[in-house]
């Protein structure tokens, strides 16, 4: 049932070496960034004109409670069906998944914003950009932090989703034939690849980048 | 003939609306001007709308009716003292500083060499004081090279060793870089020790009951003169007030 994790290390560092192991991390990674991005980016603007413009934050609110809670599988066949079986369909489903979260997050860090610094900043005349850098982002870094760690987990989930379904490449494509051939060993091989590969993301980025964003606490 | 004036103030009136639609009248009749290098204290009960009046001169309120004008410039640069000292806490007080008062860095060093901040210049906020949080928000506002300085209650909620320390360090900001300011304060302590001249208001709605001018020889004289001139400071609003408790100005003159 269970292959020993020796095994598993094996057949991960022999389809590393000898079977398409890298170029479909690669691949996958590659819609895991771009799905990324575009939620994040996106979910962020989104999230904080909700938090700033309450007529906007109305008229969007439930929609967003909509798309929150869709399955991730209705947007997937939906953006496949609409838009057919390519590369913008899949990682539009992926980021349409994410996006909502991302915006409801925010949208709270944006009702939490600080008025007297904000009123300080304008009493001394910061420009808008000057406002958004010093002012604004470092009061959202704590849930923009959030995000990105919720955003990653979930995304790189849907993203096998979508290579299952509608991908001839990527992890998830190649999940979906070790489970025609029931390779419970090769299954497991890329699970693990890709479980290093987010870690790493988590080591390497995520917490430097945290770190750089605190120093000011004491 | 006349004096020069860098600031006039004619506010006629200012409503906020309150939760049950009804307007409240908070400012009526503010009528002052306010000349280079000038500082004038405006003395009032609290919640007298003291800060209104700061926020309107600072524009950050234009729902008001009367007019501010500015004299010899168009866009004047105002450093405001918030009650609080307001600083970025994820910036050092240098940053805080240089961030508000672009291209101003010799400026900004100049003032934390004088206000005793350069040892904490690469401290962030919370690591610093209270104390020291406000002397760093007292040089941000002169960093600007501003027109007007505008002081918030500056030195609320400090003791009587700290206020009079943060007194001391406004001072020498504005000896430096002498400048109109405006500080607005419930304390006729502050108005004594920094002030070359005091309005005295009423409350609700506050308008101006006296205007006293202080004789230059008794201006920033130290505490112990201070001490004696916030004295004639209260005898002269209490002469404003009549009998029954009401400032005359207020309700009685309505």
């Amino acid at each position: 049932m269970l292959p020993a994790a020796s095994t598993v290390a094996a057949a991960m560092l022999h389809e590393a070496v000898a079977g398409p192991l890298l170029v479909n991390l690669g691949i996958t990674l590659a819609r895991v960034v771009a799905a990324f991005t575009v939620a994040m980016v996106l979910g962020t603007a989104l999230g904080i004109a909700m938090g700033a413009w309450r007529r906007l934050d109305l008229a969007l609110d439930s929609w967003v409670t909509v798309l929150l809670n869709l399955p991730a599988l209705v947007v997937i066949v939906l953006m496949y069906v609409w838009f057919g079986l390519n590369e913008w369909a899949a990682i539009g489903a992926v980021a349409l998944n994410k996006l909502p979260s991302t915006a409801v997050t925010l949208r709270e860090g944006a009702r939490a914003l600080d008025r007297g610094l904000a009123e300080m900043a304008e009493s001394f005349r910061m420009g808008r950009w000057a406002r958004l850098r010093h002012v604004v982002l470092p009061q959202l870094a704590p849930y923009l932090f959030a995000a990105a760690r919720s955003g990653l987990a979930i995304i790189w989930k849907i993203v096998l989703v979508v290579e299952l379904l509608g991908r001839s490449n990527g992890v998830g494509f190649q999940i979906e034939s070790y489970f025609q051939l029931f390779d419970v060993t090769g299954i497991l091989a890329y699970t693990l690849a890709f479980i290093l590969v987010v870690q790493a993301i988590e080591w390497v980025l995520l917490q430097p980048l945290e770190r750089r964003a605190n120093r000011w606490r004491r | 003939m006349s004096a020069p004036v860098i600031l006039e103030v004619d506010i006629t009136g200012k409503s906020f609306v309150g939760r049950d639609g009804a307007a409240q009248l908070v400012l009526e009749h503010l009528r002052f001007r306010l000349a280079p290098r000038e500082i004038v204290a405006v003395v009032g009960p609290s919640g007298c709308g003291k800060t209104t009046l700061l926020r309107l001169i600072d524009g950050l309120d234009h729902d008001f009716t009367g007019r501010i004008v500015w004299h010899a410039t168009d866009r004047p640069r105002i450093g405001t003292v918030f009650q609080e000292p307001r600083l970025l806490p994820w910036r050092t007080v240098r940053e805080n500083l240089t961030l508000v008062a672009v291209g101003r860095d010799a400026l900004a060093d100049e003032l934390l060499h004088a206000l005793g901040l350069w040892p904490f210049r690469d401290a962030y906020p919370p690591q610093i004081s209270l104390g020291m949080a406000r002397r760093a928000a007292i040089a941000r506002a002169f960093a600007i090279d501003p027109d007007l300085v505008l002081l918030d209650e500056p030195f609320v909620s400090l003791d009587p060793t700290m206020t009079e320390r943060g007194r001391d360090v406004l001072l020498d900001a504005w000896r430096r870089r002498p400048t109109a300011a405006l500080i607005v304060t419930h304390d006729m302590d502050d108005a004594a020790a920094l002030a070359d001249r005091v309005l005295l208001l009423s409350a609700n709605p506050a308008r101006i009951v006296a205007e006293v001018a202080i004789p230059p020889e008794q201006r920033r004289a130290g505490p112990e003169a201070a001490h004696a001139l916030a004295q004639s400071l209260r005898q002269a609003r209490a002469a404003e007030v009549r009998p029954g408790g009401a400032i005359s100005g207020s309700s009685g003159r309505r």
